[in-house]
Protein backbone atom coordinates (compact mmCIF):
# COMPACT_ATOMS: atom_id res chain seq x y z
CA UNK A 1 0.00 0.00 0.00
CA UNK A 2 1.40 3.35 -0.97
CA UNK A 3 1.38 5.94 1.79
CA UNK A 4 1.30 9.65 1.10
CA UNK A 5 4.27 11.15 2.88
CA UNK A 6 2.93 14.68 3.45
CA UNK A 7 1.38 15.07 6.90
CA UNK A 8 -2.40 14.72 7.08
CA UNK A 9 -2.78 17.66 9.43
CA UNK A 10 -0.51 20.54 10.38
CA UNK A 11 -1.60 23.04 13.01
CA UNK A 12 0.82 25.93 13.37
CA UNK A 13 0.54 28.56 16.08
CA UNK A 14 -3.20 28.26 16.54
CA UNK A 15 -4.89 31.17 18.31
CA UNK A 16 -8.52 31.30 19.36
CA UNK A 17 -10.26 34.06 21.29
CA UNK A 18 -13.72 33.90 22.83
CA UNK A 19 -15.88 36.66 24.15
CA UNK A 20 -16.39 39.47 24.73
CA UNK A 21 -16.37 38.45 28.39
CA UNK A 22 -18.36 40.76 30.71
CA UNK A 23 -16.10 39.83 33.66
CA UNK A 24 -13.11 41.11 31.68
CA UNK A 25 -14.78 44.49 31.00
CA UNK A 26 -15.97 43.20 27.64
CA UNK A 27 -12.54 42.16 26.43
CA UNK A 28 -11.86 38.94 24.57
CA UNK A 29 -10.35 35.96 26.33
CA UNK A 30 -7.57 34.04 24.58
CA UNK A 31 -8.27 30.35 25.17
CA UNK A 32 -5.78 28.99 22.63
CA UNK A 33 -2.50 30.83 22.51
CA UNK A 34 -0.14 28.60 20.55
CA UNK A 35 -1.01 25.00 19.72
CA UNK A 36 1.33 23.18 17.33
CA UNK A 37 0.57 19.74 16.00
CA UNK A 38 1.49 17.53 13.06
CA UNK A 39 -0.44 14.32 12.40
CA UNK A 40 0.77 11.69 9.93
CA UNK A 41 -0.85 8.86 8.03
CA UNK A 42 -0.53 5.45 9.64
CA UNK A 43 -0.14 6.99 13.09
CA UNK A 44 -2.28 7.70 16.10
CA UNK A 45 -1.60 11.25 17.24
CA UNK A 46 -2.85 12.07 20.74
CA UNK A 47 -3.67 15.50 22.05
CA UNK A 48 -3.25 15.01 25.78
CA UNK A 49 -4.28 17.54 28.35
CA UNK A 50 -6.39 18.21 31.42
CA UNK A 51 -10.02 19.20 31.07
CA UNK A 52 -10.20 22.76 29.76
CA UNK A 53 -6.67 22.70 28.30
CA UNK A 54 -8.02 23.47 24.81
CA UNK A 55 -8.05 20.04 23.15
CA UNK A 56 -11.61 20.15 21.83
CA UNK A 57 -11.30 23.76 20.69
CA UNK A 58 -8.14 22.84 18.80
CA UNK A 59 -9.60 19.94 16.88
CA UNK A 60 -12.87 21.79 16.23
CA UNK A 61 -10.83 24.51 14.53
CA UNK A 62 -9.20 21.76 12.44
CA UNK A 63 -12.64 20.34 11.55
CA UNK A 64 -14.00 23.75 10.49
CA UNK A 65 -16.52 23.76 13.34
CA UNK A 66 -14.94 26.79 15.02
CA UNK A 67 -13.24 29.72 13.38
CA UNK A 68 -9.73 30.59 14.46
CA UNK A 69 -8.18 33.96 15.28
CA UNK A 70 -4.61 33.23 14.28
CA UNK A 71 -2.17 30.62 13.05
CA UNK A 72 -2.53 28.26 10.11
CA UNK A 73 -4.14 24.87 9.70
CA UNK A 74 -3.57 22.55 6.76
CA UNK A 75 -5.85 19.52 6.62
CA UNK A 76 -5.05 17.25 3.65
CA UNK A 77 -3.41 20.30 2.11
CA UNK A 78 -6.47 22.55 2.46
CA UNK A 79 -7.49 25.23 4.92
CA UNK A 80 -10.42 23.66 6.84
CA UNK A 81 -11.94 27.00 7.86
CA UNK A 82 -14.74 26.59 5.29
CA UNK A 83 -14.32 22.95 4.31
CA UNK A 84 -15.53 21.83 0.87
CA UNK A 85 -17.72 18.74 0.51
CA UNK A 86 -14.76 16.97 -1.10
CA UNK A 87 -12.63 17.66 1.98
CA UNK A 88 -15.41 16.70 4.40
CA UNK A 89 -15.80 13.37 2.58
CA UNK A 90 -12.18 12.49 3.38
CA UNK A 91 -12.39 13.34 7.08
CA UNK A 92 -14.34 11.44 9.76
CA UNK A 93 -15.38 13.21 12.95
CA UNK A 94 -16.54 11.83 16.28
CA UNK A 95 -17.68 14.69 18.49
CA UNK A 96 -17.37 14.63 22.26
CA UNK A 97 -21.13 14.82 22.73
CA UNK A 98 -21.80 12.40 19.86
CA UNK A 99 -24.09 14.71 17.92
CA UNK A 100 -26.59 11.94 17.22
CA UNK A 101 -30.33 12.68 16.95
CA UNK A 102 -31.92 11.25 20.13
CA UNK A 103 -35.06 9.92 18.44
CA UNK A 104 -33.18 8.04 15.68
CA UNK A 105 -32.34 4.34 15.76
CA UNK A 106 -28.69 3.37 15.24
CA UNK A 107 -28.84 1.44 11.95
CA UNK A 108 -31.17 3.73 9.96
CA UNK A 109 -29.09 6.70 11.10
CA UNK A 110 -25.83 5.04 10.01
CA UNK A 111 -27.38 4.08 6.66
CA UNK A 112 -28.48 7.67 6.18
CA UNK A 113 -25.02 9.05 6.94
CA UNK A 114 -23.46 6.40 4.65
CA UNK A 115 -25.53 7.64 1.71
CA UNK A 116 -23.80 11.02 1.88
CA UNK A 117 -20.68 9.32 0.46
CA UNK A 118 -19.99 7.85 -2.94
CA UNK A 119 -18.40 4.63 -1.66
CA UNK A 120 -19.09 4.20 2.05
CA UNK A 121 -18.09 1.33 4.28
CA UNK A 122 -20.69 -1.38 4.84
CA UNK A 123 -22.96 -0.35 7.71
CA UNK A 124 -23.73 -4.01 8.48
CA UNK A 125 -20.09 -4.91 8.91
CA UNK A 126 -19.39 -1.85 11.06
CA UNK A 127 -22.42 -2.65 13.19
CA UNK A 128 -21.20 -6.23 13.66
CA UNK A 129 -17.71 -5.10 14.41
CA UNK A 130 -18.75 -2.57 17.07
CA UNK A 131 -21.49 -4.74 18.60
CA UNK A 132 -24.22 -2.29 17.60
CA UNK A 133 -26.72 -4.99 16.59
CA UNK A 134 -27.30 -5.84 20.25
CA UNK A 135 -29.08 -2.50 20.69
CA UNK A 136 -30.13 -1.76 17.12
CA UNK A 137 -33.84 -1.60 18.06
CA UNK A 138 -33.31 1.02 20.77
CA UNK A 139 -33.67 4.75 20.18
CA UNK A 140 -30.41 6.61 20.66
CA UNK A 141 -31.78 8.58 23.61
CA UNK A 142 -32.19 5.30 25.55
CA UNK A 143 -28.65 4.01 24.93
CA UNK A 144 -25.92 4.05 27.57
CA UNK A 145 -23.03 6.47 27.17
CA UNK A 146 -20.76 3.72 25.90
CA UNK A 147 -23.33 2.47 23.38
CA UNK A 148 -23.85 5.99 22.04
CA UNK A 149 -20.07 6.33 21.82
CA UNK A 150 -19.86 3.23 19.61
CA UNK A 151 -22.62 4.50 17.29
CA UNK A 152 -20.82 7.85 17.05
CA UNK A 153 -17.58 6.03 16.21
CA UNK A 154 -19.35 4.02 13.50
CA UNK A 155 -20.86 7.24 12.11
CA UNK A 156 -17.39 8.81 11.90
CA UNK A 157 -16.06 5.76 10.02
CA UNK A 158 -18.89 5.02 7.65
CA UNK A 159 -17.60 7.41 4.98
CA UNK A 160 -14.29 5.55 4.75
CA UNK A 161 -12.21 8.55 5.82
CA UNK A 162 -8.47 9.08 5.43
CA UNK A 163 -8.29 11.30 8.50
CA UNK A 164 -10.23 10.46 11.64
CA UNK A 165 -10.83 12.85 14.56
CA UNK A 166 -11.89 11.22 17.82
CA UNK A 167 -12.74 13.53 20.71
CA UNK A 168 -12.36 11.55 23.96
CA UNK A 169 -13.05 8.18 22.30
CA UNK A 170 -12.92 6.11 25.49
CA UNK A 171 -15.35 8.28 27.48
CA UNK A 172 -18.14 6.19 28.96
CA UNK A 173 -16.85 2.86 27.64
CA UNK A 174 -16.82 -0.21 29.86
CA UNK A 175 -13.59 -2.26 29.84
CA UNK A 176 -14.74 -4.69 27.13
CA UNK A 177 -15.97 -1.94 24.82
CA UNK A 178 -12.75 -0.04 25.45
CA UNK A 179 -10.68 -3.01 24.31
CA UNK A 180 -12.89 -3.41 21.24
CA UNK A 181 -12.59 0.27 20.35
CA UNK A 182 -8.83 0.35 20.95
CA UNK A 183 -8.30 -2.71 18.74
CA UNK A 184 -10.32 -1.03 16.01
CA UNK A 185 -8.32 2.21 16.30
CA UNK A 186 -5.03 0.28 15.96
CA UNK A 187 -6.39 -1.61 12.97
CA UNK A 188 -7.45 1.64 11.27
CA UNK A 189 -4.00 3.07 11.91
CA UNK A 190 -2.45 -0.02 10.33
CA UNK A 191 -4.72 0.52 7.31
CA UNK A 192 -2.97 3.88 6.94
CA UNK A 193 -5.45 6.34 8.41
CA UNK A 194 -4.24 9.42 10.21
CA UNK A 195 -6.01 9.32 13.57
CA UNK A 196 -6.10 12.35 15.83
CA UNK A 197 -7.59 11.76 19.25
CA UNK A 198 -7.96 13.88 22.33
CA UNK A 199 -7.81 12.43 25.79
CA UNK A 200 -7.23 13.46 29.37
CA UNK A 201 -6.40 9.84 30.21
CA UNK A 202 -2.69 9.12 30.20
CA UNK A 203 -3.43 5.46 29.92
CA UNK A 204 -5.22 6.01 26.59
CA UNK A 205 -2.25 7.94 25.22
CA UNK A 206 0.24 5.37 26.49
CA UNK A 207 -1.74 2.46 24.99
CA UNK A 208 -2.69 3.98 21.65
CA UNK A 209 -0.57 6.92 20.60
CA UNK A 210 2.41 6.82 18.29
CA UNK A 211 2.97 10.50 18.93
CA UNK A 212 1.75 12.63 21.82
CA UNK A 213 1.24 16.39 22.07
CA UNK A 214 0.74 17.62 25.61
CA UNK A 215 -1.48 20.70 25.68
CA UNK A 216 -1.74 22.89 28.74
CA UNK A 217 -3.60 26.19 29.16
CA UNK A 218 -4.08 26.57 25.41
CA UNK A 219 -0.54 25.83 24.21
CA UNK A 220 1.51 22.79 23.20
CA UNK A 221 4.02 22.28 26.03
CA UNK A 222 5.66 18.99 24.99
CA UNK A 223 5.68 16.62 22.06
CA UNK A 224 7.22 13.27 21.25
CA UNK A 225 6.67 9.55 21.12
CA UNK A 226 5.61 8.03 24.40
CA UNK A 227 9.12 6.56 24.73
CA UNK A 228 10.77 9.92 24.05
CA UNK A 229 8.63 11.73 26.57
CA UNK A 230 9.42 9.06 29.14
CA UNK A 231 13.16 9.04 28.46
CA UNK A 232 13.34 12.86 28.62
CA UNK A 233 11.80 12.65 32.01
CA UNK A 234 13.95 9.73 33.10
CA UNK A 235 17.22 11.33 32.09
CA UNK A 236 16.26 14.51 33.87
CA UNK A 237 15.52 12.65 37.03
CA UNK A 238 16.03 8.90 36.87
CA UNK A 239 13.37 7.75 39.21
CA UNK A 240 12.35 4.22 39.92
CA UNK A 241 10.34 2.91 42.82
CA UNK A 242 10.31 -0.47 44.52
CA UNK A 243 7.36 -1.15 46.76
CA UNK A 244 7.00 -4.26 48.90
CA UNK A 245 4.90 -5.55 51.74
CA UNK A 246 6.42 -7.22 54.78
CA UNK A 247 5.84 -7.25 58.57
CA UNK A 248 5.60 -3.70 59.95
CA UNK A 249 8.33 -2.00 61.97
CA UNK A 250 11.36 -2.91 59.82
CA UNK A 251 14.01 -0.39 58.73
CA UNK A 252 15.12 -1.07 55.11
CA UNK A 253 17.17 2.17 55.08
CA UNK A 254 19.81 0.41 57.21
CA UNK A 255 20.56 -1.95 54.32
CA UNK A 256 20.50 0.55 51.44
CA UNK A 257 22.53 3.40 49.99
CA UNK A 258 21.92 6.75 51.63
CA UNK A 259 20.90 8.33 48.24
CA UNK A 260 17.73 6.27 48.12
CA UNK A 261 14.68 7.52 49.92
CA UNK A 262 12.83 4.96 52.02
CA UNK A 263 9.40 5.31 53.49
CA UNK A 264 6.71 3.22 55.07
CA UNK A 265 3.55 4.44 53.37
CA UNK A 266 1.38 2.50 55.84
CA UNK A 267 2.33 -0.17 58.42
CA UNK A 268 3.97 -3.02 56.55
CA UNK A 269 4.00 -1.27 53.17
CA UNK A 270 7.47 -0.02 52.20
CA UNK A 271 8.61 2.16 49.32
CA UNK A 272 12.17 2.76 48.06
CA UNK A 273 12.60 5.53 45.48
CA UNK A 274 15.64 6.86 43.63
CA UNK A 275 18.12 6.02 40.89
CA UNK A 276 17.84 2.31 41.62
CA UNK A 277 20.50 -0.05 40.26
CA UNK A 278 20.53 -3.85 40.12
CA UNK A 279 22.87 -3.93 43.11
CA UNK A 280 20.30 -2.14 45.25
CA UNK A 281 17.84 -4.94 44.63
CA UNK A 282 20.54 -7.45 45.60
CA UNK A 283 21.15 -5.57 48.89
CA UNK A 284 17.43 -5.54 49.58
CA UNK A 285 17.20 -9.31 49.02
CA UNK A 286 20.25 -9.96 51.26
CA UNK A 287 18.60 -7.88 53.99
CA UNK A 288 15.37 -9.94 53.73
CA UNK A 289 17.46 -13.15 53.92
CA UNK A 290 19.35 -11.94 57.00
CA UNK A 291 16.08 -11.11 58.78
CA UNK A 292 14.43 -14.26 57.43
CA UNK A 293 11.60 -12.09 56.02
CA UNK A 294 9.67 -13.11 52.91
CA UNK A 295 7.84 -10.09 51.41
CA UNK A 296 4.18 -10.77 50.60
CA UNK A 297 4.35 -8.53 47.54
CA UNK A 298 7.03 -6.84 45.46
CA UNK A 299 6.62 -4.26 42.69
CA UNK A 300 9.06 -2.30 40.57
CA UNK A 301 7.84 0.76 38.63
CA UNK A 302 9.54 3.27 36.40
CA UNK A 303 8.32 6.75 35.67
CA UNK A 304 5.00 6.86 33.86
CA UNK A 305 3.64 9.33 31.36
CA UNK A 306 1.56 10.58 34.24
CA UNK A 307 4.68 11.88 36.00
CA UNK A 308 5.75 13.66 32.80
CA UNK A 309 2.31 15.11 32.41
CA UNK A 310 2.09 16.34 35.98
CA UNK A 311 5.60 17.78 35.83
CA UNK A 312 4.65 19.78 32.72
CA UNK A 313 1.15 20.86 33.53
CA UNK A 314 1.40 21.17 37.29
CA UNK A 315 -0.58 19.29 39.89
CA UNK A 316 -3.10 21.95 40.84
CA UNK A 317 -6.69 21.56 39.79
CA UNK A 318 -7.98 23.91 37.16
CA UNK B 1 -12.62 -10.44 12.49
CA UNK B 2 -11.25 -7.74 10.27
CA UNK B 3 -12.76 -4.58 8.94
CA UNK B 4 -14.56 -4.52 5.63
CA UNK B 5 -12.13 -4.47 2.74
CA UNK B 6 -11.05 -0.95 1.98
CA UNK B 7 -9.53 0.86 -0.93
CA UNK B 8 -5.85 1.77 -0.81
CA UNK B 9 -5.34 5.13 0.81
CA UNK B 10 -4.44 6.71 -2.50
CA UNK B 11 -8.07 6.30 -3.62
CA UNK B 12 -9.89 9.27 -2.13
CA UNK B 13 -13.23 9.01 -0.43
CA UNK B 14 -15.70 11.14 -2.38
CA UNK B 15 -18.98 12.81 -1.43
CA UNK B 16 -22.25 11.73 -3.04
CA UNK B 17 -23.54 14.30 -5.55
CA UNK B 18 -24.91 17.55 -4.03
CA UNK B 19 -28.47 17.04 -5.29
CA UNK B 20 -28.54 13.50 -3.95
CA UNK B 21 -27.29 14.59 -0.53
CA UNK B 22 -29.99 17.26 -0.26
CA UNK B 23 -32.77 14.92 -1.48
CA UNK B 24 -31.70 12.24 1.00
CA UNK B 25 -31.58 14.72 3.88
CA UNK B 26 -34.99 16.06 2.85
CA UNK B 27 -36.42 12.54 2.86
CA UNK B 28 -34.82 11.74 6.22
CA UNK B 29 -36.14 14.91 7.85
CA UNK B 30 -39.60 14.39 6.34
CA UNK B 31 -39.84 10.88 7.78
CA UNK B 32 -38.57 12.16 11.14
CA UNK B 33 -41.30 14.85 11.17
CA UNK B 34 -44.02 12.40 10.17
CA UNK B 35 -42.98 9.94 12.87
CA UNK B 36 -43.28 12.60 15.56
CA UNK B 37 -46.76 12.38 17.10
CA UNK B 38 -46.77 15.90 18.57
CA UNK B 39 -45.79 17.34 15.20
CA UNK B 40 -48.59 15.46 13.46
CA UNK B 41 -51.15 16.95 15.86
CA UNK B 42 -49.80 20.40 15.08
CA UNK B 43 -49.58 19.70 11.35
CA UNK B 44 -52.86 17.88 10.65
CA UNK B 45 -55.21 17.58 13.63
CA UNK B 46 -55.30 21.22 14.76
CA UNK B 47 -55.73 22.66 11.24
CA UNK B 48 -58.59 20.23 10.56
CA UNK B 49 -60.27 21.22 13.84
CA UNK B 50 -59.97 24.88 12.85
CA UNK B 51 -61.42 24.08 9.41
CA UNK B 52 -64.44 22.31 10.85
CA UNK B 53 -64.94 25.01 13.51
CA UNK B 54 -64.98 27.74 10.86
CA UNK B 55 -67.36 25.71 8.71
CA UNK B 56 -69.97 25.26 11.46
CA UNK B 57 -69.80 28.73 13.08
CA UNK B 58 -70.89 32.06 11.55
CA UNK B 59 -67.49 33.76 12.01
CA UNK B 60 -66.82 34.04 8.27
CA UNK B 61 -70.36 34.65 7.04
CA UNK B 62 -70.74 37.22 4.30
CA UNK B 63 -67.13 37.13 3.04
CA UNK B 64 -67.55 34.67 0.17
CA UNK B 65 -69.91 32.26 -1.50
CA UNK B 66 -69.74 29.86 1.46
CA UNK B 67 -68.01 29.59 4.85
CA UNK B 68 -65.81 26.72 3.67
CA UNK B 69 -64.64 28.71 0.65
CA UNK B 70 -63.28 31.46 2.93
CA UNK B 71 -62.03 29.10 5.64
CA UNK B 72 -59.96 26.70 3.52
CA UNK B 73 -57.32 29.14 2.15
CA UNK B 74 -56.64 30.41 5.67
CA UNK B 75 -56.33 26.89 7.07
CA UNK B 76 -53.84 26.02 4.30
CA UNK B 77 -51.85 29.10 5.37
CA UNK B 78 -52.08 27.89 8.98
CA UNK B 79 -50.60 24.54 7.85
CA UNK B 80 -47.59 26.36 6.43
CA UNK B 81 -47.05 28.20 9.70
CA UNK B 82 -47.45 24.98 11.76
CA UNK B 83 -44.87 23.03 9.80
CA UNK B 84 -42.37 25.64 8.66
CA UNK B 85 -42.28 27.80 11.77
CA UNK B 86 -43.35 25.87 14.86
CA UNK B 87 -42.59 22.25 13.94
CA UNK B 88 -39.38 22.87 12.05
CA UNK B 89 -38.19 25.53 14.53
CA UNK B 90 -38.58 23.22 17.53
CA UNK B 91 -36.90 20.30 15.75
CA UNK B 92 -33.96 22.47 14.68
CA UNK B 93 -33.60 23.94 18.18
CA UNK B 94 -33.25 20.50 19.72
CA UNK B 95 -30.96 19.25 16.92
CA UNK B 96 -28.74 22.18 17.79
CA UNK B 97 -28.81 21.34 21.50
CA UNK B 98 -27.82 17.71 20.87
CA UNK B 99 -24.98 18.58 18.50
CA UNK B 100 -26.76 17.01 15.51
CA UNK B 101 -26.22 20.15 13.42
CA UNK B 102 -22.50 20.13 14.22
CA UNK B 103 -22.07 16.45 13.44
CA UNK B 104 -23.99 16.59 10.14
CA UNK B 105 -22.08 19.70 9.10
CA UNK B 106 -18.84 17.67 9.30
CA UNK B 107 -20.23 15.09 6.82
CA UNK B 108 -20.40 15.85 3.08
CA UNK B 109 -23.96 17.16 3.68
CA UNK B 110 -22.54 20.35 5.23
CA UNK B 111 -24.35 23.38 6.60
CA UNK B 112 -25.93 24.40 3.31
CA UNK B 113 -27.19 20.88 2.59
CA UNK B 114 -28.62 20.65 6.08
CA UNK B 115 -30.69 23.82 5.63
CA UNK B 116 -31.74 22.83 2.09
CA UNK B 117 -32.84 19.43 3.43
CA UNK B 118 -34.96 21.12 6.09
CA UNK B 119 -36.65 23.35 3.51
CA UNK B 120 -37.41 20.29 1.33
CA UNK B 121 -38.86 18.44 4.32
CA UNK B 122 -41.09 21.40 5.17
CA UNK B 123 -42.37 21.53 1.59
CA UNK B 124 -42.94 17.75 1.48
CA UNK B 125 -44.93 17.76 4.72
CA UNK B 126 -46.85 20.82 3.53
CA UNK B 127 -47.88 18.97 0.36
CA UNK B 128 -49.29 16.13 2.48
CA UNK B 129 -51.08 18.60 4.76
CA UNK B 130 -52.55 20.46 1.80
CA UNK B 131 -53.83 17.19 0.28
CA UNK B 132 -55.54 16.16 3.53
CA UNK B 133 -57.01 19.63 4.23
CA UNK B 134 -58.17 20.06 0.62
CA UNK B 135 -59.78 16.61 0.62
CA UNK B 136 -61.73 17.34 3.81
CA UNK B 137 -62.65 20.82 2.53
CA UNK B 138 -63.92 19.42 -0.79
CA UNK B 139 -66.00 16.95 1.20
CA UNK B 140 -67.44 19.92 3.14
CA UNK B 141 -68.36 21.66 -0.13
CA UNK B 142 -65.26 23.72 -0.98
CA UNK B 143 -65.33 25.03 -4.58
CA UNK B 144 -62.05 26.76 -5.43
CA UNK B 145 -61.58 28.49 -8.82
CA UNK B 146 -58.93 26.82 -11.04
CA UNK B 147 -56.95 30.06 -11.43
CA UNK B 148 -56.97 30.43 -7.67
CA UNK B 149 -55.46 26.95 -7.21
CA UNK B 150 -52.65 27.71 -9.68
CA UNK B 151 -51.95 30.98 -7.88
CA UNK B 152 -52.32 29.49 -4.39
CA UNK B 153 -49.62 26.83 -4.78
CA UNK B 154 -46.66 29.21 -5.29
CA UNK B 155 -48.09 31.57 -2.65
CA UNK B 156 -48.20 28.75 -0.11
CA UNK B 157 -44.61 27.82 -0.99
CA UNK B 158 -43.54 31.46 -0.52
CA UNK B 159 -45.25 31.51 2.87
CA UNK B 160 -43.40 28.30 3.81
CA UNK B 161 -40.09 29.92 2.87
CA UNK B 162 -40.81 33.01 4.99
CA UNK B 163 -41.87 30.95 8.00
CA UNK B 164 -38.94 28.51 7.61
CA UNK B 165 -36.51 31.44 7.70
CA UNK B 166 -38.24 32.82 10.80
CA UNK B 167 -38.23 29.40 12.46
CA UNK B 168 -34.52 28.95 11.77
CA UNK B 169 -33.83 32.44 13.11
CA UNK B 170 -35.52 31.61 16.42
CA UNK B 171 -34.07 28.09 16.64
CA UNK B 172 -30.54 29.28 15.91
CA UNK B 173 -30.40 32.11 18.40
CA UNK B 174 -32.15 31.06 21.63
CA UNK B 175 -32.21 27.91 23.79
CA UNK B 176 -34.47 25.07 22.55
CA UNK B 177 -36.85 25.50 25.50
CA UNK B 178 -37.26 29.15 24.52
CA UNK B 179 -37.76 28.15 20.86
CA UNK B 180 -40.50 25.76 22.01
CA UNK B 181 -42.23 28.53 23.97
CA UNK B 182 -41.82 31.29 21.37
CA UNK B 183 -42.91 29.28 18.33
CA UNK B 184 -45.91 27.73 20.11
CA UNK B 185 -47.01 31.06 21.55
CA UNK B 186 -46.70 32.83 18.21
CA UNK B 187 -48.60 29.98 16.53
CA UNK B 188 -51.53 30.62 18.87
CA UNK B 189 -51.29 34.43 18.67
CA UNK B 190 -50.86 34.52 14.89
CA UNK B 191 -53.50 31.83 14.53
CA UNK B 192 -56.09 33.75 16.56
CA UNK B 193 -55.23 37.39 15.90
CA UNK B 194 -52.62 37.39 13.13
CA UNK B 195 -55.04 37.50 10.20
CA UNK B 196 -54.17 33.99 9.06
CA UNK B 197 -57.54 32.17 9.40
CA UNK B 198 -59.68 35.15 10.42
CA UNK B 199 -59.46 37.96 7.83
CA UNK B 200 -58.41 41.40 9.13
CA UNK B 201 -61.99 42.66 8.69
CA UNK B 202 -63.14 40.26 11.37
CA UNK B 203 -60.47 41.33 13.86
CA UNK B 204 -60.59 44.24 16.36
CA UNK B 205 -59.72 47.58 14.74
CA UNK B 206 -56.51 47.94 16.77
CA UNK B 207 -54.95 44.83 15.20
CA UNK B 208 -56.54 44.81 11.76
CA UNK B 209 -54.32 47.67 10.54
CA UNK B 210 -51.15 45.85 11.61
CA UNK B 211 -51.85 42.31 10.47
CA UNK B 212 -51.37 43.10 6.77
CA UNK B 213 -47.68 43.53 7.57
CA UNK B 214 -47.30 40.36 9.61
CA UNK B 215 -46.22 37.19 7.77
CA UNK B 216 -49.39 35.51 9.07
CA UNK B 217 -51.75 38.20 7.81
CA UNK B 218 -49.93 38.55 4.49
CA UNK B 219 -50.07 34.81 3.78
CA UNK B 220 -53.71 34.53 4.92
CA UNK B 221 -54.78 37.48 2.76
CA UNK B 222 -52.74 36.29 -0.24
CA UNK B 223 -54.31 32.83 -0.05
CA UNK B 224 -57.86 34.17 0.36
CA UNK B 225 -57.30 36.66 -2.45
CA UNK B 226 -56.28 33.84 -4.78
CA UNK B 227 -58.69 31.09 -3.73
CA UNK B 228 -61.80 33.16 -2.92
CA UNK B 229 -61.58 35.89 -5.53
CA UNK B 230 -58.96 34.63 -8.01
CA UNK B 231 -56.94 37.79 -7.33
CA UNK B 232 -53.21 38.40 -6.92
CA UNK B 233 -52.54 40.42 -3.73
CA UNK B 234 -49.34 42.32 -4.56
CA UNK B 235 -48.99 43.97 -1.15
CA UNK B 236 -49.18 40.60 0.60
CA UNK B 237 -46.57 39.07 -1.71
CA UNK B 238 -44.21 42.01 -1.16
CA UNK B 239 -44.64 41.66 2.62
CA UNK B 240 -43.92 37.90 2.45
CA UNK B 241 -40.85 38.46 0.28
CA UNK B 242 -39.65 41.11 2.74
CA UNK B 243 -40.02 38.78 5.72
CA UNK B 244 -38.22 36.01 3.78
CA UNK B 245 -35.26 38.22 2.92
CA UNK B 246 -34.93 39.88 6.34
CA UNK B 247 -35.35 36.65 8.32
CA UNK B 248 -32.93 34.75 6.05
CA UNK B 249 -30.30 37.48 6.32
CA UNK B 250 -30.73 37.62 10.10
CA UNK B 251 -30.54 33.81 10.37
CA UNK B 252 -27.36 33.73 8.26
CA UNK B 253 -25.88 36.48 10.42
CA UNK B 254 -26.84 35.23 13.89
CA UNK B 255 -27.50 31.47 13.61
CA UNK B 256 -25.33 29.61 16.12
CA UNK B 257 -24.55 26.03 15.20
CA UNK B 258 -23.70 24.98 18.74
Amino acid sequence: MSKPTAPALIIDGLIRDVGPIPALDGRMKRIISGVYLTARFGQVTALLGANGAGKTTTIECAQGLQRRDGGTISLLGEDPDKPSAALRARVGVMLQDGGLPPSAHPLPLLRHVAQMYESPRSVDELADRLGIRAFADTAIRRLSGGQKQRVALAASLVGNPEVLFLDEPSAGLDPQARLMVFDLIRELRDEGLAIILTTHLLDDAQKLADYVYIVDAGATVAAGTVAQLLSQATSAEAQRTVTFEAPPGLDPAAALRRELSVSQTRPGSYSVTGALEPGDLLELARWWAALDVMPTSLHLASRSLEDVFLALSGTELR
Amino acid sequence: MTLPATRPLSARSKPAALGRRIMLQGRYETLTMLRNGEQLILAIVLPLMVLVALAVTPLLDGLGASRINVATPGVLALCAMSTAFTGQGIATGFDRRYGVLRFLSTTPLGKGGLIAGKVLAVLAVLVLQAIVVAAVALFLGWQPPLAGILLGIPLLALGAVAFTALGLLVAGTVRPEATLAITNLLWILFGALGGIVLPPTRLPDTVSAVVHFLPSGALGEAMRGALVHGEFNILAVVVLLGWSVVASAAAIRWFKWS
